[in-house]
């Protein structure tokens, strides 16, 4: 018994170490990247090709005065990225890296996973509106507007995922893409929930609600220090956590021939995340109106024709 | 009863004003029902300056005016004091100058495309655009010593003459230049976010355009053949076989569109000035300069953003008694106010893109 528990905890604090390296490094790979796409080097000077970096930004960035702004709702000004945190890193829980490295599986993940990741908008609303600052209530507004209309075509998406696979827990959904993964016998799904979670993790060509040309920096405009840092973390584990989403439902998860599991699992997601940072090099940024258009009136009904399609198919055949 | 709009202060200091603009907004959630742009920031008091300076030494502060196309400045200044003079510039330094004018016009329009599409959420085109000017501000400096502001004309002519190594460089330069801007294109032209973005934004009417007194590009985007190079030749420009594009909408898409048909233009340009280059004859690049005669003059050209003039009145001293700018982003952005009424707050980055201001020059 206190064994278990004990093999559980130590589960728990391994899985969470892995993956805040992996959100550490996952900020280098950007900036890296990025650098690459746009005929310059990107941080190199702290370590061997930059790979310290990381740890300095974090070092930094503890270091630096922690302030408060006046006239802000001090209660929820430090809650906010707080919850923004707790809610993404809680996802992770039920986020299998391979046949046996998880920390639970649970039998209504998909579920879980939807209900706390629709969380991480508290954090974001609430440090907009708490800072006492326009840009920042703007950023909030406009944050929380996107991401409850882009939560439910991603919602949708994913049902077509949970007629094919007839379960809800993500290692049952690994599983049955043995044969084939559902990227193919899902394509229009699987854009849909391309589209959304990039939506949903604030990526370019829809981070709105940061976006600094016109809102200096969103929501996060009046926060400094590990307040500060704490958002950071937040947005790009939810980012690794879109990759990871996208690897188990769409790309056959850990499966994959000749190499372990864990190695498939961890290609899938960095190959994941280097597109994510391709479209950022890519794209220009569409506009507020444009975004909510989006959702409303061409990703929802496709969403809706998705899950139709896959629900005939199902029961027909 | 409450206020139903609330007001934004939207600069001086903001990453998408370009430098110290200011523009108070008038917001209904994200639809600007009001904006004054409030500018002085960065007020230097030029004019005033010049009265205390000489005629030459006016010189260096023309290239603090529009820091962005330097050389356009020095070379508006220098046209109007040798109309003053009423003397005659050596064919060489003429063709000298064209070339350097529409370099200077390509670094200017670079400059501009890479922050306006970074403004609109793009952000590798501001790097791709700046390897490009990076080379024009080496051939400058090769030249002048300076990149940023080299101050290499002089009333009369140029400071110096240049080498082979400068006419090997440009047309190095304008070989590879074109494909350069299929680059950009590339990335942006037929990009239906950039699309959405831009068009019908911002949309200006060719009455509009001449009742504010637009000129440059902008007027161009919306359908008026206006270019001072063509309609009123100066420095040779008339040996020169170029193309005015003009846009139908003047829409922000259409800005975009005529600045970058401008830079294929100049290129052409720049190439025909060092290809028909007259050969230095021993004689010096700059005429004589004699007294200065009191009177009045006006001359302006078609600087990267549109009529740049400089009036001066002379009462035959060593400096100007007046000297007035008649700067093309002050007389641009009056019509801001107008056209970003109605619009959503991104627009308003994208109109303010689109104007291409400087606040250097508009607050002189």
């Amino acid at each position: 018994m206190i064994v278990d528990i004990v093999l559980q905890i130590v589960k728990i604090i391994v899985i969470f170490a892995v993956i805040l390296t992996c959100v550490a490094y996952l900020t280098l790979m950007e900036r890296r990247c990025l650098g690459f796409f746009q005929v310059r080097l990107g941080p190199n000077r702290v370590g061997p090709w930059g790979l310290f970096q990381p740890i300095a930004d974090g070092l930094k960035l503890f270091f630096k005065e922690d302030m408060t702004v006046l006239h802000a709702n001090k209660f929820y000004f430090i809650l906010a990225p707080v919850i923004s945190f707790v809610a993404v890193l809680s996802c992770f829980a039920v986020v299998p890296f391979a046949g046996n490295a998880y920390i639970i599986d649970i039998p209504v993940a998909v579920l879980y996973l939807m209900a706390i990741s629709s969380m991480g908008v508290y954090g974001v609303l609430l440090a907009g509106w708490s800072s006492n600052n326009k840009y920042s209530a703007m950023g909030g507004y406009r944050a929380t507007a996107q991401m409850i209309s882009y939560e439910i075509p991603l919602a949708l998406a994913l049902v077509g995922v949970l007629i094919l696979s007839g379960s809800m827990s993500i290692v049952d959904i690994v599983n049955s893409q043995n044969g084939m993964w559902y990227i193919v016998k899902q394509p229009l799904g699987f854009i849909i929930f391309l589209i959304c979670i990039l939506a949903e993790t604030n990526r370019c060509p829809f981070d709105l609600y940061e976006c600094e040309n016109e809102l200096v920096a969103g929501y996060q405009t009046c926060y400094s220090s590990m307040k500060f840092g704490l958002f950071y973390i937040g947005e790009y584990a939810h980012i690794f956590l879109a990759c990871c989403l996208i690897t188990l439902f769409y790309l056959g998860g850990w499966n994959g021939p000749v190499l372990p599991a864990l190695a498939w699992f961890f290609i899938k997601v960095f190959f994941c995340a280097f597109c994510f940072i391709w479209i950022r090099a890519t794209y220009p940024r569409v506009r507020y109106d444009q975004l909510m258009n989006l959702s409303w009136k061409v990703v929802l009904p496709l969403a809706f024709l998705n899950l139709i399609v896959t629900a005939v198919i199902k029961v027909m055949f | 009863m409450t206020k139903k709009t609330i007001t934004l202060n939207l600069g001086p200091q903001h990453p998408s004003t370009h430098g110290v603009l200011r523009v108070l907004l008038e917001l209904d959630g994200e639809i600007v029902v009001d904006a004054k742009p409030d500018i002085g920031f960065l007020h230097r008091g030029f004019e005033k300056l010049a009265e205390h300076r000489t005629y030459r030494q006016n010189l260096v502060l023309t290239d603090r005016l529009d820091y962005l196309a330097a050389m356009s400045n020095n070379f508006a200044y220098v046209l109007a004091v040798e109309k003053l003079l009423g003397i005659e510039v050596p064919k060489r330094a003429q063709y000298i100058r064209v070339a350097l004018v529409e370099l200077q016009r390509i670094a200017s329009h670079l400059f501009w495309l890479g922050t306006h599409a970074h403004d609109l959420g793009a952000m590798t085109p501001l790097f791709y655009a700046l390897c490009e000017r990076e080379d024009i501000m080496d051939i400058f400096e090769a030249i002048s010593g300076g990149r940023l502001t080299p101050s290499f004309m002089r009333c009369g002519g140029l400071a110096a003459d240049v080498d082979s190594s400068f006419v090997k460089n440009t047309k190095k330069f304008t070989d590879t230049f074109s494909s350069k801007v299929d680059v950009y294109e590339n990335l942006l032209t037929e990009n239906p976010i950039w699309k959405l973005r831009t068009r019908n934004v911002g949309k200006m009417s060719k009455e509009f355009c001449i009742n504010t007194g637009i000129s440059g590009p902008m007027a161009r985007a919306a359908g008026i053949e206006w270019d001072l190079r063509k309609s009123n030749p100066y420095s040779s420009y008339e040996d020169f076989d170029f193309a005015i594009p003009t846009g139908l909408q003047g829409d922000v898409y259409d800005c975009y569109m005529m600045r970058i048909k401008e830079m294929r233009e100049s290129a052409k340009i720049v190439r025909q000035a060092v290809d028909g280059l007259p050969e230095s004859d021993g004689s010096p690049i700059k005429a004589k300069v004699n007294k200065f005669p009191a009177g009045e003059v006006y001359h302006s050209i078609e600087s990267p953003r549109g009529e740049l003039g400089f009036y001066i009145v002379s009462d035959g001293g060593k400096s100007p008694a007046r000297l007035r700018v008649r700067p093309p982003s002050f007389v641009n952005l009056q019509g801001m106010g107008e056209l970003v009424r109605g619009q959503l707050l991104s627009d308003v980055v994208a109109i303010i893109g689109m104007i291409d201001i400087v606040l250097a020059e508009v607050d002189r």
